[in-house]
């Protein structure tokens, strides 16, 4: 049983708009041996849009007290973090804390108001990550059960996936890892020229016709390629592609209806799964295109 | 005709990662690159250039640092390697902090007055009280017109369990740690903004 420290992120929660990609993770993690320890007591990132309110500092003490809490309770061991938002946080905070001395010493001074600290040595991964590098294609492909035969998926990559950091090995313009996932289901990856365009993000809330805008051409770009099902590693992307559908029919007139899903419920469903376990009954679009491989 | 430099000397010294503007040769591929890219009244590149031609008001009342949606397209894109989310970040945090930001502007106001207020009270994002807290900030008639809107969405949501019919959560156990950690943390930052 591999473990790994595990940080899932506000949208995680239950009842929370991801409760559907925590459910299909750990039932992924399951099928592949993968002990996930959540850091106990975590706190949110502070997200994208963290920076207005937060500033710097504020902003970085929050993903460092997260770092201090699982170096407490599981040492160095990798994080894990399946959320592009909270991944990237973990990221930026490391890096920054690695390269700026004076951001390191003020962070530390912050974080003995609450009886921690942190001077670093614990790698942030994203589950993509664990799965191409430690669990590797081969495995991700011996486990099919059921392939996922003929069923044309458009991978939506989106931006903090890719962006600054990006998956190991991926190139920013065009990275291959997500087609790659599908095509280790027996699904077919329909060319997806949209994949790694933005979605509006935290935009979303509060710019809803132009971030709409965006997810139109989103899901025109994946209906105009035959995709049936786009899939996504990113919370906020499978949110906002998703349930807006029904504003974005009536704002642009358009006949949208189609399932957005997570990578790790491609995977479940693929390697013998129940939908279920799968936590495609999560669904807001349902994911009718599936129903044939459950 | 003499520049007036005070403003570009405390942006590259008290805005967050400020001094990369010195960096910038006016190309224009943030603008190109920016998926709300027509919808910024100046692009990246001109924010950058009215920063060192001293237009502090300019600069720091334009809606346009609030366009980003931090899809970091800029910064991979950005052939001298700058950080311009980060820059433009900073900027917008600078001209809300120093009163220049319209507090109405949607996200600034979103981003300032409602999601850090969620966030800090408890530990944690609560999805459904943030939700609401945006939908009701024009009053009680805009909300429930907000509300009626995204009805199908939002009852689509909760038969997925994936919305809390209930909005309050609890605070994580170690808040009293948390809130004075970013008690320091918010006293350090003031010291470093206000440029002591």
């Amino acid at each position: 049983m591999k473990e790994y420290t595990f940080f899932p992120g506000c949208s995680s929660e239950k009842s929370a708009s991801a409760a559907n990609m925590e459910h299909s993770v750990q039932s992924m993690c399951k099928m592949l041996g993968i002990q996930l320890n959540e850091i106990d007591d975590w706190n949110c990132c502070s997200a994208s849009i963290g920076y207005a309110g937060g500033g710097q500092l504020p902003r970085l003490a929050m993903s460092a007290r997260n770092f201090a809490l699982a170096k407490q309770q599981r040492g160095n061991t990798d994080l894990v973090a399946t959320c592009a938002a909270c991944w990237l946080a973990m990221r930026e905070t490391a890096e920054r804390m690695e390269h700026e001395p004076e951001v390191k010493a003020d962070i530390n001074t912050a974080l003995k108001e609450a009886n921690l600290s942190y001077d670093g040595g614990i790698k942030t991964r994203h589950l993509v990550e664990v799965l191409i590098e430690d669990v590797g294609w081969d495995v991700l492909k011996s486990k099919v059960k059921k392939p996922l035969q003929g069923l044309k998926v458009a991978g939506y990559v989106g931006c903090q996936t890719n962006r600054p950091f990006g998956i190991v090995g991926e190139s920013y313009e065009n990275p291959l890892y997500l087609d790659k996932m599908i095509e280790a289901t027996g699904a077919i990856a329909v060319p997806y020229p949209k994949k790694v365009s933005c979605c509006g993000g935290a935009l979303m809330f509060t710019e809803v016709e132009k971030s709409c805008a965006l997810v139109r051409d989103l899901l025109q770009c994946a209906v105009d390629n035959g995709a049936e099902v786009i899939v996504t590693p990113c919370p906020v992307c499978q949110l906002n592609v998703e349930v807006y559908q029904g504003k974005i029919n009536q704002m642009f007139g358009t006949q949208f209806n189609i399932p957005v899903v997570y990578y790790s419920q491609l995977f479940v469903l693929a390697w013998g799964g129940s939908w279920e376990e799968a936590a495609l009954h999560q669904q807001v679009v349902p994911a009718d295109a599936l129903r044939r491989f459950a | 005709m003499a520049y007036d430099l005070s403003f570009a000397r405390d942006v590259y010294k008290n805005s967050e990662m400020g001094h990369w503007i010195k960096m910038c040769k006016q190309c224009g591929v943030c603008a190109g690159s920016c998926p709300l890219g027509p919808h910024w009244e100046f692009s990246p590149r001109q924010l950058f250039q009215m920063v060192r031609a001293g237009k502090k008001e300019e600069v720091l009342k334009s809606h346009s640092m609030w366009m980003c949606t931090s899809c970091y397209n800029c910064i991979v894109r950005c052939p001298r390697g700058l950080p311009i989310t980060h820059i433009v970040h900073g900027l917008a945090r600078y001209a809300s902090v120093k009163g220049y930001a319209d507090p109405d502007q949607v996200t600034n106001r979103f981003a300032t007055r409602i999601f850090w207020t969620n966030i800090v009270s408890t530990g944690r994002v609560g999805e459904a009280m943030l939700t609401m807290r945006l939908y009701f900030v024009d009053g009680i008639a805009a909300g429930i017109k907000q509300g009626l809107e995204m009805k199908d969405s939002a009852l689509g949501m909760l038969k997925a369990k994936r919305l809390n019919p209930i909005p309050l959560r609890g605070k994580i156990k170690g808040y009293a740690g948390f809130q004075a950690m970013l008690t320091k943390a918010q006293e350090l930052e003031e010291k470093r903004e206000s440029g002591v």
